[in-house]
């Protein structure tokens, strides 16, 4: 099994509020893992920092290459695909026009049919509104346009924040199966989210953050059956 | 008066001695352009209120000078009224058509204020031809200089240069306990985030239109000096050019900062001549390269420069001393 | 009728220009909130680039397009060098950057052209020409036409092709569009190459109608705000109309209402500017922006 990604001594900087205080940990290909914890742990700015949004010392290797000095465009051409909080949608533009944008930074451009296919058949939703403005699409919806856009880049990892975010209990849970299918396919994805139960079925791997600091990580099967951590880190 | 306060209290008073100072050192002239000077801070000082400190961009503040120049030049060629009494009475008058000029601006904001403003200015050389009856049309009025009272042996260059001084000290030290004090906090709490203060309490639309007044009444004022210094209004002195000056200013010293108000003074009274003086060729493409140059190394002003240094400064100084002072800390986190 | 026919015509050709001009001005603040107060005084110059160009011997459409060319290469060139190390400062520091260029534009112009007025030539024919019992100026239909041609051609290159749809992207919403590898510099960038090449179509088609100064584009400039706000700032589609809206009421304006002489033309212009702040600010087809607090 090979290493995917690898973050040692991450530390990030909003102007010079230090939000990350030396965060180290590892994924492996293929993998599922997923970031807990409160708000303002700093699992968002982890994203951030991977895809050089904000500012940070430590390293950062993507299949073996240092991301530090790289700037996000270059990320992304990487490989690296983020659906960011709050979906990020581009509210004005169409459906498909979203799509498209999302395979601005592939490499290798080709033809995007197979790709539209592939996302609609994740999300056939998104088919019956690919004329449509996003901005008009619902929360859901939209942030199935922000996983099927982060897709469209072919990517073989995928950032994704806070996907249950507003969302409706069934409709997550939709779109949580929807990504082990994609997972399946061999897209890794490194998984923020506050819904730690969800979460917890989805991954293979944990790590929880408390006020920038790993307290805690590991196989999710161990944490999720381990009572006393669950409750003392988890909350339930 | 606190302790801390003491070392900038006795800068200033260092400042306004050798102010008084100058009219004994230099030239008629020179002492013309300081009192030109003086009277830019003023009306740089009003334009600060409303745009630095209250968020609203106003392009046409140079309308509020045109008025304050004019009150105060129809006062003293038409009723014979004393300079000195023309200069509040254009305060006060422009205190009434700014408030009243706030209350539709409220419904404008950002870009749209701007435009609202800078069509104002755009208009007022055309409105100050238009009522030629009382403004002398666009042959303007001319005035005498006044010269010094009780037989005081100055000229009236000197004189004058006193006056605008003097006044440039008292709405100066108004404006500071107005800015700095409660009504401060609230005028930037309105820019800040409207919405949250008026959550908490403070009524935004009386306090921008009041701003709006106020910010027009200094502008006024320093229309009406330049009246009396200059001893001549004329309706394209009073152009948007004038306006645009007046922004620049503000923003090269310094948006919301009341020594900005100086620095920008300074910088639009004295570039445009050291532009001349390095190119007679192309004198105002060299003011552009100042301008552009200023913003590049100062975005905040000259005043938000300053500032950056001294916190520099003093933040390296602090953290030698908390170096020295507990050596076993690894470092600490600014 | 015949008059009226004539001075809307007129006016459409007026109107262009400051569709043109106002498109440019639309575009910049939308990709960066700023007002791009230099546009003119850039139309100006490439005016003169093309100017100079003709009097070199050039044919005349060989210049017009050749200005394009360097018009987009100076517009994209200026915002890397000179607009780049302030893009993250506050907005009025940047306005005062292209106040900067605007005083730097007008002045080395003048002094490399002189401020005496040069003559500037029309590719149209000089020759009226009549449908029916209405006469038309050949420049004023050509005019329209060069307008809406390179209108299209925009709107073609923003709608149709993946480089206009990043652009689009760039301009509303610069962090999603990092996000999906598009670099936004370069394509604000572009944003400015664009808006030259606007600017300068404008510029060309009214020099021989002002003739050539470097004051040529000030008045221009004002209508093109009454445009812009007429239209949406906040709108590519409804500056352009807006502009042409201006530009027949303007000519209207001044056939039937008989006090507005050309001293107070401007008014027409300002005139519109308040009455639209007073009524709808954000124009006929502007959006207002819903803020989150």
């Amino acid at each position: 099994m090979s290493t995917l990604l690898e973050v040692q001594g991450l530390e990030a900087f909003y102007g010079r509020t230090k939000a990350l205080h030396g965060v180290s940990f590892g994924m492996v290909k293929g993998g599922i893992t997923t970031i807990l914890g409160a708000n303002g742990a700093g699992k968002t700015t982890t994203l951030r920092a991977i895809s050089r949004m904000v500012r940070t010392t430590g390293t950062i290797r993507f299949e073996g290459q240092a991301l530090e000095r790289r700037a996000t465009e270059d990320v992304v051409q990487l490989g690296i695909a983020h659906a960011p909080e709050g979906r990020g949608t581009f509210v004005h533009l169409t459906v498909e026009e979203n799509l498209k944008l999302g395979a601005w930074g592939r490499r290798e451009r080709g033809n995007l049919k197979d790709d539209f296919e592939r996302v609609f058949g994740y999300f056939p939703v998104l088919r019956e509104r690919r004329r449509q403005a996003a901005g008009t699409l619902s929360g859901g919806e939209q942030q199935m346009l922000s996983v099927a856009r982060a897709l469209m880049l072919r990517p073989r990892l995928l950032l994704l924040d806070e996907p249950s975010l507003g969302l409706a209990p069934l409709v997550v849970r939709e779109i949580f199966r929807i990504l082990r299918t994609i997972n399946q396919t061999g897209v890794s994805i490194l998984l923020v989210e506050q819904n730690a139960a969800l979460a917890l079925d989805l991954a293979d791997h944990v790590f929880l953050l408390e006020t920038g600091r790993v307290v805690m990580e590991g196989p999710s099967d161990v944490l999720r059956k381990d009572d006393a951590i669950r409750r003392a880190y988890l909350g339930y | 008066m606190s302790a801390r306060h003491l070392p900038r209290l006795i800068g200033l008073l260092a400042l306004l001695l050798a102010a008084c100072a100058l009219p004994f050192v230099l030239s008629n002239f020179r002492l013309f352009q300081f009192s030109q000077v003086y009277i830019y801070a003023i009306a740089i000082l009003g334009l600060n209120m409303l745009t630095g400190y209250n968020g609203q961009f106003s392009l046409g503040h140079g309308a509020f000078y045109a008025v304050g120049a004019y009150v105060s030049a129809i006062m003293m060629d038409r009723w014979n009224v004393p300079y000195g009494w023309t200069i509040p009475v254009a305060g006060v008058l422009c205190l009434i058509v700014g408030f009243l000029f706030g209350l539709p601006a409220l419904r404008l904001e950002g870009l749209y204020l701007a435009l609202a403003t800078f069509s104002l200015a755009l208009a007022v050389p055309q409105i100050l031809k238009y009522f030629e009856h009382w403004t002398g049309g666009s042959q303007g009025i001319v005035l005498s200089k006044p010269s010094a009272p009780f037989g005081l042996r100055l000229n009236p260059d000197q004189w004058l240069y006193f006056v605008t001084l003097g006044v440039l000290v008292l709405l100066f030290w108004l404006g500071a306990n107005l800015l700095r004090g409660r009504v401060g906090r609230a005028i930037v709490a309105i820019r800040d985030n409207h919405i949250a203060a008026e959550a908490m309490g403070i009524n935004t639309a009386l306090y921008k239109s009041l701003v709006f007044g106020v910010s027009a009444a200094y502008t006024g004022v320093a229309g009406a000096l330049s009246a009396c210094v200059i001893a001549y209004v004329a309706p394209d002195s009073f152009n948007v050019f004038l306006s645009v000056t007046l922004l620049i200013g503000s923003v090269i010293g310094g948006l919301a900062s009341i020594s900005g108000a100086v620095f920008g003074a300074l910088f639009i009274q004295f570039v445009p001549n050291w532009a001349q003086d390095i190119s007679k060729a192309a004198p105002w493409a060299i003011f552009g390269v100042f301008l552009i140059g200023f913003m590049y190394l100062m975005p905040f002003g000259i005043a938000g420069g300053i500032r950056l240094l001294w916190i520099r400064a003093t933040r390296s100084r602090v953290q030698q001393e908390g170096r020295s002072a507990v050596p076993s800390q690894a470092h600490t986190t600014t | 009728m015949d008059i009226f026919i004539q001075q809307v015509v007129s006016g459409l050709a007026t109107g262009g220009i400051y569709a043109s001009l106002a498109l440019a001005l639309v575009m910049i603040y939308q990709a960066t909130d700023v007002v791009n107060f230099a546009q003119g005084e850039l139309a100006m110059f490439a005016t003169y680039i093309c100017w100079s160009l003709i009097n070199a011997g050039m044919p005349y459409w060989a210049a017009f397009l050749t200005t394009l060319a360097i018009a987009f290469v100076g517009g994209v060139v200026i915002e890397r060098v000179v607009i780049r190390p302030v893009e993250n400062a506050p907005i009025l520091s940047i306005v005062m950057v292209t106040l900067g260029l605007l005083v730097i534009c007008n002045s080395v112009a003048g002094w490399i052209w002189t401020y005496l007025q040069k003559p500037f030539p029309s590719p149209f024919s000089p020759n009226p020409f009549k449908v029916g019992n209405v006469v038309f100026g050949a420049h004023d239909v050509g005019q329209i036409q060069v307008t809406l041609l390179v209108l299209l051609c925009i709107y073609l290159f923003f709608r149709f092709t993946p480089l206009g749809l990043a652009m689009r992207a760039a301009a509303h919403n610069p962090v999603s569009s990092r996000l999906v590898g598009i670099r936004v510099g370069w394509m604000l960038a572009l944003g400015w190459g664009l808006a030259a090449v606007f600017g300068a179509v404008a510029g060309m088609m009214v020099a021989p109608v002002l003739t050539l100064e470097p004051n040529l584009m000030g008045g221009v400039q004002i209508y093109a705000f009454a445009a812009a706000t007429l239209g949406g700032f906040t709108s590519p589609g409804g500056a352009v109309l807006g502009g042409f809206i201006v530009g027949v009421v303007e000519n209207l304006v001044g056939t039937y209402v008989s006090f507005i002489g050309t001293e107070l033309k401007f008014t027409v212009a300002l005139a519109m500017i308040i009455v639209v702040l007073l009524v709808k600010p954000t124009g006929l087809f502007g959006s207002t922006v819903v803020k989150r607090v």
